[in-house]
């Protein structure tokens, strides 16, 4: 790809407590998602792959590294300045969904718009579409309890695009979800990626939902490993 | 933006609201007493400056005993004497009369009708020094007062209790086993500043009390009115030169009589009240603090409860200074509510004084709005530390939180 990269790791390591009980949850990774990638990120549990997506998502600092987001480097700006570069660039979603309990589907797809000083009207608008998009029109006024895991997850998609984010960061998506409705959140994904151009990252345990991604990584102690070798 | 952490805030609230209302108490109880208190205050305060104006205005009271404050030492004082008046009367200028006058308790007759009363013997002068008309004939005369005849005055009340309806001006009736005529009576003046009733008394020339009631010469209280305010002072310091001059007090000794402006006795019993204020105030502070403390704690633990939340809104593109924002305005609506309900108690328990304390309703509009705004302060103040907890969380470490 003669593309520049969106995002691009240099020797990121992340290393958790001191000493005797030190841990290296990222060891020295490199790693560059080009837009419009939907990427899969493999390895066993343990292997780094949350902190990775937290380190990219910008929840979290690199201990060492550089992190370049559009060219920039980010691993060291200020905590608001990554707040802002969330808010404006970001959408998460979550294994355990994590919508705001007692607030409506709709309330939560607007909450991203209303920390971005969106007008009342719009913002509206904008997350009606999003649930749509999602294929939950008409049940924008129930809450989290009223629905199912399946349709709890579209909301939170529907949360995380309603911003128009340039990368979506998804840990796990389908890790609470039965068979069908994990392929049914993958096919949500892939037609976001593919109509949308959205670029998405996506951590997955599960062979199954990695084929719907155009790339795979796979991680192990805390390194990005033989990138193709497990893919076939 | 803030509309939305309003709509928020009062969500939430709703959604704990025992929690809620336990926490508010505080708050409720502190704001609730100021206004109270200071509307029954303003109440008391505004009823003794309107019986002080009624109890005749301009006066100087003399009164035997030293102004040194301490136990009354009435008795053993020096009354006052003719000799005092007279020189009064001829040294001091702008004044409207010297009223000499002694009293004591007495029982007043009418047939069956008899009532328990001060008898205040004095001079026709008496009625213009304190400024008080009659309702029906007039004032006994200088020659009755010379003479030393048996008319005398009557107030409304011992007009009421003896007469009823019937007619009182040139009836006789026995006062303190001594019968005299009614020659006037004087118009109603209702309650004191200290509670007593104006109405109940019978006023009679100062001879005939000394001879007949008292059996003693003794004047225990000489009243003089000036004619403006402004002259009171001078009135005032004339007055005690006159007095110590005819008593024979040296350069350097003690006076044993005390010469009192009532409008200072208004502003003493107006100071007391502002110390009792100022201490009720005190006791209301130290409840809104403790109040202040129940609505830090309580956000606390609503941070604490809420950490995913936060994290959840941290990743999806709140800053730091929204999720401060957030939880102090859900402290000042809070405290606000707490204000406005406490407000409202503090003025149902303040109506509720005033009928059983016979005083005004003060409402003050400016303590009610400052009660307001300082409600909310405590908000921003004591939600400020949790507030700034919910603010610095991390974000990853929230959202792992369960
Ligand atoms: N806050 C933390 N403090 C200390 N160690 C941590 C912390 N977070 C993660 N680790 C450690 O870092 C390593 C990588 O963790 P990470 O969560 O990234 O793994 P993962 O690949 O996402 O695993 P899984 O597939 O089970 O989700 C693990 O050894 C983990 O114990
Ligand atoms: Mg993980």
């Amino acid at each position: 790809m003669t593309e520049k990269p969106l995002l691009s790791l240099h020797r990121i390591t992340r290393v958790y407590g001191q000493g005797e009980s030190e841990v290296r949850a990222l060891d020295g990774v490199d790693l560059d998602i080009y837009p419009g990638e939907f990427i899969a990120v493999m390895g066993p549990s343990g292997s780094g792959k949350s902190t990775a997506m937290n380190v990219l998502g910008c929840l979290d600092r690199p201990t060492s590294g550089e992190y370049f987001f559009q060219g920039v480097e980010v691993g060291s700006i200020s905590n608001t300045a990554r707040a802002m570069l969330r808010r404006n660039y970001l959408g998460f979603v979550f294994q355990g969904y994590n919508l705001l309990a007692r607030t409506t589907a709709l309330e939560n797809v607007e909450l991203p718009l209303v920390y971005r000083g969106t007008a009342r009207r719009e913002r509206q608008e904008k997350a009606a579409r999003a649930l749509a998009v999602v294929g939950l029109e008409g049940r924008g006024h129930h809450t989290p309890a009223e629905l199912s895991g399946g349709q709890q997850q579209r909301v939170a998609i529907a949360r995380a695009i309603a911003t128009d984010p340039t990368i979506l960061l998804a840990d796990e998506p389908t890790g609470n979800l039965d068979s069908a409705r994990s392929h049914d959140i993958m096919r949500l994904l892939k037609s976001l990626n593919q109509d949308r151009g959205l670029t998405i990252l996506m951590v997955t345990h599960e062979p199954d939902m990695a084929h719907y991604a155009t790339r795979q990584i796979h991680f192990a102690d805390g390194r990005v490993v033989a990138p193709k070798a497990e893919a076939a | 933006m803030l509309w939305d952490s309003v709509k928020l805030a009062l969500r939430t609230i709703r959604r704990n609201v025992l929690r809620s209302s336990l926490t508010l108490l505080g708050i409720v109880i502190g704001v609730a007493s100021v206004i109270a208190l200071v509307t029954l205050g303003q109440g008391t305060t505004n009823k003794v400056t309107a019986d002080l104006a009624r109890l005749g205005s301009n006066m100087l009271i003399a009164r035997p005993g030293t102004p040194t404050p301490g136990p009354p030492s009435g008795q053993d004082s020096r009354s006052f004497t003719a000799r005092d008046v007279e020189s009064l009367r001829s040294g001091l200028r702008n004044i409207k009369g010297v009223a000499p006058s002694a009293n004591k308790q007495g029982v007043a007759v009418n047939g069956t009708a008899s009532i328990d009363t001060t008898v205040t013997g004095t001079e026709p002068d008496y009625f213009n020094v304190q400024d008080w008309g009659f309702s029906a004939g007039g004032p006994f005369s200088e020659s009755d007062t010379r003479a030393g005849a048996a008319s005398c005055v009557i107030g409304e009340t011992v007009r009421h209790d003896l007469f009823g309806n019937a007619p009182a001006v040139d009836a006789s009736i026995r006062v303190a086993n001594v019968s005299c005529t009614v020659v006037g009576v004087l118009a109603a003046r209702g309650q004191s500043a200290f509670g007593t009733d104006q109405d109940s008394t019978i006023v009679m020339p100062l001879r005939t009390f000394q001879r007949r009631i008292a059996g003693s010469t003794r004047i225990s209280t000489i009243s003089v009115s000036t004619q403006q305010a402004a002259d009171l002072p001078t009135v005032q310091a004339v007055m005690e030169d006159i007095l110590r001059e005819t008593r024979h007090i040296r350069q350097g000794e003690e006076d044993d009589f005390t010469v009192r402006d009532m409008t200072q006795l208004a502003a003493t019993l107006t100071s007391t009240s502002t110390v009792m204020t100022g201490l009720l105030g005190a006791v209301a502070a130290v409840s809104l603090l403790v109040g202040g403390i129940g609505i830090m704690n309580i956000m606390l633990v609503s941070v604490a409860e809420r950490t995913r939340e936060i994290g959840i809104r941290l990743a999806i593109g709140a800053l730091a200074s929204q999720v401060l924002a957030q939880f102090l305005v859900e402290a000042v609506v809070l405290c606000l509510l707490g204000g406005i309900i406490g407000i409202l108690l503090g003025l149902g328990i303040a109506a509720t004084g005033a009928v059983l304390l016979d005083i005004p309703l003060a409402v003050q509009p400016t303590v009610i709005a400052l009660a307001f705004a300082f409600s909310g302060a405590i908000g921003l103040l004591f939600g400020f530390f949790p507030a700034r907890r919910a603010a610095n969380l991390d974000p990853i470490e929230a959202l792992r939180h369960e």
